[in-house]
């Protein structure tokens, strides 16, 4: 394996690249619109309804047909690839930011509201930070996810560390298989690390001592 | 201070508060009580905007609040709520400082008063400041809620069951320091609780409700005495003879003619204090402590020249002049006695309290006695 990677070193750090670019993307779109709709929704309560079945329906669909809907409208390449990993990637983060400023304790609010804070203090002072924890653990499962599904992309010619899995399968290059399986399974363990250590970052220190 | 005229608030077709009248005056500690879903927490509410009323106005210092910015009147009113109500990611200072910093008080002035609050509710500033409500107990999140309702020294406090969720022991300590608390800071406070001991410990007056209408608003003595009707009755509960007792203090009811003699005294000099028409006497150690009682009887048979210590009944319980006649019955039955000495707070005896004087207690009208405190 190690082998085939130093061979094929060029190829391989493309792929690699695409791969990361993929998913970086698609993570970062989903989380700069996942989160300002999840707030919006969660103030706006004739959006709460339509949210919450968009997600629901969303989490049924297989990955694979998300990514086969989107080529007849994006053709195959980058873009198709970059849609289906955005609109898996969305639903984690937007549906645990909504439920989890959804979910504040309603005591807390109250009390926060009695005392007289604005209902703008209120979201960005207590709710937000009460939802961080529950919005990571929403990211973490949205990154796990697009590296594994942009191994998808290789379906789609949207080029990922799953071209050599593709390859591998139809020429039966084992050595090739296991390169992109093994190092597409590496990706994902390293990025939830980087996850983790960003939700020991950010989450408030009053709410990392348990209860 | 607060005056509430004809307030109603609906909730669709249900009347939660229907035509409440309350006129709560500066200092005073008033209590709203009654079965869940009696409108208690609705009426406190609408005192500081939380819930808007259908119907009627409220007045806070004579101006009618509905006129006001919600915002800002509920910063100038205090709110506690069960211990929930502290935010979690925030520190004990942040919590309690939270409508200084909304009003935007200067860093330090916020820092000086979040230590003189803690040291006000018997928390060490030092030690808790910056620790987080997670890393406290419930009862030590309850005093930095009270501590935080008290931040700006608001003149009113809203309080909704702020000590429902401790345990009873943790409770009742509570309850004993916000009594002490309230002597010193002497808020206008509207207290909510189903709790009726609770509610007899601290109010001026009691408001009890049903159906969303004061049923009775009056003084514990006046609510235990003369119940308005078979649901303030009922309400109060059957044992109501036993908290009238919790809202007496000893000194107020004690027997205060009583004569003391030393164990060195002769039988002859308590002969003498007999027949001079003494009938209530404690023998006192030379340190002034009581410890016991003589018997007629035992005088009576002893040679005038022997002493007092000879006779003397050497078990006598005490109890402290400022505790409740409740706590002087629970002292006569542990003890098995029929009478106890009265202590001051130099542990000299400075009456009696016996079982007779109770019972004359619960029976006789003393129905202005609050006021005359």
């Amino acid at each position: 394996m190690l082998q085939y990677i130093l061979t094929h070193q060029a190829e391989f750090m493309v792929l690699l690249r695409q791969h990361v670019i993929l998913t970086c993307s698609a993570i970062g779109l989903a989380t700069s619109i996942g989160i300002p709709l999840a707030i919006l929704a969660s103030r706006i309560p004739f959006l709460e309804r339509p949210v919450l079945l968009l997600g629901n329906l969303g989490q049924t669909i297989p990955s694979l047909v998300i990514l086969a809907l989107c080529i007849p409208f994006l053709g195959i390449g980058f873009a198709p690839s970059l849609a289906a990993l955005f609109l898996r990637a969305i639903l984690p983060i937007l549906m645990n930011t909504f439920t989890g400023i959804k979910n504040v304790e309603h005591g807390i609010i109250e009390a926060a509201r009695g005392m007289g804070m604005t209902e703008n203090q209120i979201l960005w002072k207590v709710q937000i930070p009460l939802t961080v924890p529950v919005m990571i653990a929403g990211l973490r499962t949205a990154v796990v996810q697009a590296v594994s599904l942009a191994t998808l992309a290789a379906f789609a010619g949207g080029g990922s560390l799953g071209d050599l899995i593709q390859q591998g399968i139809m020429m039966v290059d084992q050595e090739r298989l296991m390169t992109g399986a093994v190092s597409t399974a590496a990706l994902a363990l390293l990025a939830d690390f980087i996850i983790g250590l960003l939700q020991q970052w950010l989450t408030p220190q009053g709410l990392k001592i348990s209860a | 201070m607060i005056r509430l005229e004809n307030v109603t608030k609906q909730f669709g077709v249900v009347k939660a508060v229907d035509q409440v009248n309350l006129h709560i005056t500066p200092g005073e500690f008033l209590v709203l009580i009654g079965p869940s879903g009696c409108g208690k927490t609705t009426t406190m509410k609408m005192i500081n905007r939380l819930i808007d009323p259908s119907a009627g106005r409220i007045l806070i210092k004579g101006k009618d609040i509905s006129a006001e910015d919600p915002i800002q009147l509920r910063r100038q009113i205090g709110y506690a709520i069960q211990e929930i109500g502290l935010l979690p990611h925030m520190t004990i200072a942040d919590n309690i400082a939270l409508v200084p910093r909304l009003l935007k008080w200067p860093k330090k002035k916020q820092r000086q008063r979040v230590e003189e609050l803690l040291e006000m509710v018997g928390l060490d500033a030092a030690t808790f400041m910056h620790k987080y409500p997670r890393q406290l107990s419930g009862g030590q999140r309850q005093r930095v809620g009270v501590a935080r309702a008290l931040a700006v020294d608001p003149p009113i406090m809203l309080m909704d069951e702020p000590f429902g969720a401790l345990d009873p022991i943790t409770r009742e300590q509570m309850q004993d320091e916000f009594i002490k608390l309230q002597e010193q800071v002497k808020k206008t406070i509207v207290f909510v609780t189903h709790d009726m001991d609770e509610a007899l410990k601290f109010a001026d007056r009691v408001a009890i409700m049903n159906h969303g209408k004061i049923i009775q608003c009056d003084s514990p003595e006046m609510i235990l005495r003369r119940p308005a009707n078979k649901f303030v009755r009922d309400f109060v509960g059957s044992d109501h003879t036993l908290k009238q007792l919790s809202l007496i203090k000893v000194k107020e009811a004690m027997i205060t003619d009583i004569d003391t003699l030393h164990p060195d005294n002769t039988i002859a000099q308590a002969k003498e204090l007999f027949k001079r028409g003494s009938s209530n006497i404690v023998v006192v150690a030379k340190t002034g402590e009581a410890i016991g009682y003589i018997n007629r009887e035992d005088l009576n048979k002893t040679p005038e020249d022997r002493f007092v210590s000879e006779i003397t009944v050497n078990s006598i319980s005490t109890v402290a002049s400022d505790k409740t006649l409740k706590d002087a019955l629970t002292v006569m039955l542990k003890n098995d006695a029929g009478y106890i000495a009265v202590s001051d707070e130099n542990r000299k005896p400075v009456g009696l309290i016996t079982s007779s004087r109770l019972r004359q207690i619960v029976s006789e009208p003393r129905l202005n006695s609050r006021e005359e405190q």
